[in-house]
């Protein structure tokens, strides 16, 4: 048993509308615990932060703070705030009114209002935007004060709730950055929602990837890129081709039209099994009779590397590689034994996550609830 | 502005003008100006010289040739502080009315916004339905609902209450503008909250709000905008009302309206202090609203209807 738990989730289940949102989530949190929930839209990630914020009740579950049940507890007598994902500022408050919103409700003198308020705008880095109307400030500013008006009331939670969305790219990794920072200023624990993998793996201690409802896997970011539990997670966490194959035995797996060498064991003889190989793991070699052949389709540009679609037996490979090899061609492929990753056979064939603009109002409608 | 914008607010301009500016102007002019009789030559007459005159003229038999002029005067407008009391009588009772079609919109207007998309139409549409009644209708239905012999008071005696005496009263009065005019608190109130993002009010509440600061921390100043048009737009017709005070106050009542109605179509007839009461009521309504207008924050949008 963990000593510095402060938020449990017990099997926590959650309807709308007869549609199952969440079907039992059992999630620990830990002190100073930077934790991302992580997942496509409409997985129920934004749900349950909002049970953790006291904004939704499940339909059945516990949500324990500090071993006790908190399920009937309204939002105002939790020790959490949130970072709403568009901020959510009080438009007929000015900056210092905003931040400072927190500490009027418990009556706080006023010295001790203006000394908290100023340390959180030097905080998060605004000093004298005091008597600003929130409405002049951008994006990236409105963000802050979001953040400097949930920390004035010393949370040991802080919520977070796709935070970044609506941030420029370049903006957006210097808040990464920042928010990192700040939490392990804090020394706070973070519960932070995102559809973003990249941004999950930048700042997390523990990422959640969650599906339809249920968590796929919790891992630190290291475990959840290298050894990812299912097809799902390694397709959602960078990219990945997800081949059919089939486990002859321990350590020898078939697919592309070939044996293999892996580092898998465990499986039943003949077992159908997903393999997972990520596109910069694979080596493009001159094709030979010894290795799988296969012909260059298309070529991109990507900055660091060049993308490169290969159709190899009846499948296609997405590769990554500094050096770009001409359409039309024909490479051969070489894999390491650590390089396959043999997954069970989940019902997930292929998934395919582009942030598309249906993605994005099923976001909301996910908001909506 | 461009000519080609210009040319299209022609229409408009003109349109004000013809109906708003210039009757405005005519209101004015017969406020400031009174009928005085003269002889054939067109010199003023004092009472005295007229009434000689007209004497005069029975004893020869001849008829009096007088002519009409008309003239500056400040007259009608003192005349109106002799009505003061029903100016502030009006006042008094559209205040009472706006008053209480805003702690029933209010709440009213609050719980339509936050209900599901589908329902607020529908309640809104409720809300409206009155409306699609002719006005004379409505008032009228009131006063057989209000009656010594009416409706209410049938119930009443069924339950062997006495009859009450509702009907001509000043609550009567108050009552039919707070029926007629609800809809127009509740319209403006409505449309100000529904733009209220539900995260702000969670937002409040994650801080540390209970249900009273969140409504009068954040719900509370972000509707203020709403309030001001609503009160306008109840106070305004519930001042200046002669049908509903005609109707259910029984003419015992007398309110500005009835007032200016009776210089204009009633025994009184004088047009030039009829303007000159409208002018006041004008003057006095712009006050009011200068004043609600100071509730509109000068950061916030205000919300025109």
């Amino acid at each position: 048993m963990d000593k510095n738990k402060i938020i449990e989730l017990k099997d926590i289940t959650m309807n709308y509308e007869g549609e199952p949102v969440l079907r039992g989530i059992n999630l620990d949190i830990h002190d100073k615990e930077f934790v991302t929930l992580l997942g496509p839209s409409g997985c129920g990630k934004t749900t349950t932060l909002r049970i953790v914020g006291g904004f939704l009740t499940p339909d059945s579950g516990d949500v324990l703070f500090g071993g006790k049940r908190v399920n009937d507890v309204p939002p105002y007598k939790r020790p959490v705030n949130t970072v709403f994902q568009k901020y959510a500022l009080f438009p007929h408050l000015n900056v210092y009114e905003n931040v400072a919103f927190g500490l009027r409700l418990k009556k706080t003198p006023e010295t001790e209002v203006a000394r908290r308020v100023g340390e959180m705008l030097e905080l998060v880095d605004l000093k004298g935007f005091d008597k600003r109307s929130v409405n002049q400030l951008s994006g990236g500013q409105q963000q802050r004060i979001a953040i400097a008006r949930a920390l004035i009331n010393n949370p040991k939670v802080l919520l977070l709730d796709e935070p970044l969305g609506a941030l420029d790219l370049k903006l957006r990794k210097e808040m990464q950055i920042e928010l990192k920072k700040i939490q392990q200023r804090m020394e706070i624990t973070f519960i932070y929602v995102t559809h973003d993998q990249e941004e999950a793996l930048t700042m997390s201690d523990t990422v959640v990837v969650m599906k339809d409802g249920t968590i796929q896997q919790i891992g630190t970011p290291q475990d959840i890129y290298n050894e990812p539990r299912n097809a799902f997670v390694a397709d959602f966490i960078g990219e990945s081709n997800i081949l059919p194959g089939i486990m002859h035995k321990d350590y020898l797996v078939e697919f592309a039209g070939n044996n293999f060498e892996c580092v898998d064991k465990g499986f039943s003889p003949m077992e159908p099994v997903d393999v997972v190989i990520r596109p910069e793991d694979i080596q493009l070699v001159p094709a030979s009779d010894e290795v799988l052949n296969g012909v260059v389709e298309n070529v991109q540009f990507k900055g660091v590397h060049y993308e490169i679609i290969v159709r190899a037996y009846s499948d296609t490979w997405v590769i990554h590689s500094t050096r770009a090899p001409e359409v039309g061609s024909i490479v051969g492929i070489t894999l390491t034994p650590e390089d396959i990753h043999i997954m069970k056979k989940s019902d997930v064939k292929k998934v395919n996550y582009f942030k598309s603009e249906s993605e994005a109002e099923a976001s909301d409608i996910e908001q909506q609830i | 502005m461009n000519s080609r914008s210009k040319l299209a607010a022609a229409p408009y301009l003109l349109w004000m003008i013809v109906f708003i500016v210039v009757p405005l102007i005519l209101i004015a002019v017969f406020a400031f100006t009174t009928s005085v009789t003269c002889d054939a030559e067109g010199n003023l007459l004092t009472e005295e010289e007229l009434s000689e005159y007209l004497a005069e003229c029975e004893e020869n038999e001849v008829e009096p040739e007088l002519t009409e002029r008309t003239v500056f005067t400040i007259k009608n407008i003192l005349d109106v502080s002799k009505y003061s009391t029903v100016l502030i009588n009006s006042a008094w009772l559209a205040l009472i009315a706006t008053a209480i079609c805003l702690v029933i919109a209010y709440p009213l207007a609050y719980m339509i916004s936050r209900m599901f998309y589908t329902r607020q139409k529908l309640a809104l549409m409720l809300v409206m339905l009155p409306m699609w009644m002719n006005f004379l209708l409505r008032t009228y239905a009131w006063m057989t609902l209000l009656e010594k012999n009416g409706l209410i008071n049938r119930l009443l005696g069924l339950i062997g209450i006495a009859p009450l005496n509702m009907i001509n009263t000043q609550g009567a009065v108050v009552l039919g503008m707070i029926y007629n005019y609800l809809p127009f608190m509740v319209m403006p109130l409505y449309s100000v909250m529904t733009k209220i993002d539900d995260r702000t009010i969670e937002a409040a509440q994650d801080l540390g709000a209970n249900g009273w600061q969140v409504v009068s921390r954040v719900i509370m100043p972000l509707s203020m905008p709403g309030v001001a048009s609503g009160i306008t737009m109840v106070f305004v017709p519930s001042v200046s009302t002669f049908i509903i005070s005609r109707m259910l106050g029984g003419g015992t009542n007398m309110l500005v309206g009835d007032l200016i109605d009776l210089q204009f179509l009633g025994n009184a007839y004088n047009p030039n202090l009829g303007a000159a009461i409208s002018l006041v009521l004008m003057v006095f309504i712009f006050l009011c609203m200068s004043i609600t207008n100071q509730l509109d924050n000068e950061d916030m949008e205000g919300v025109l209807l």
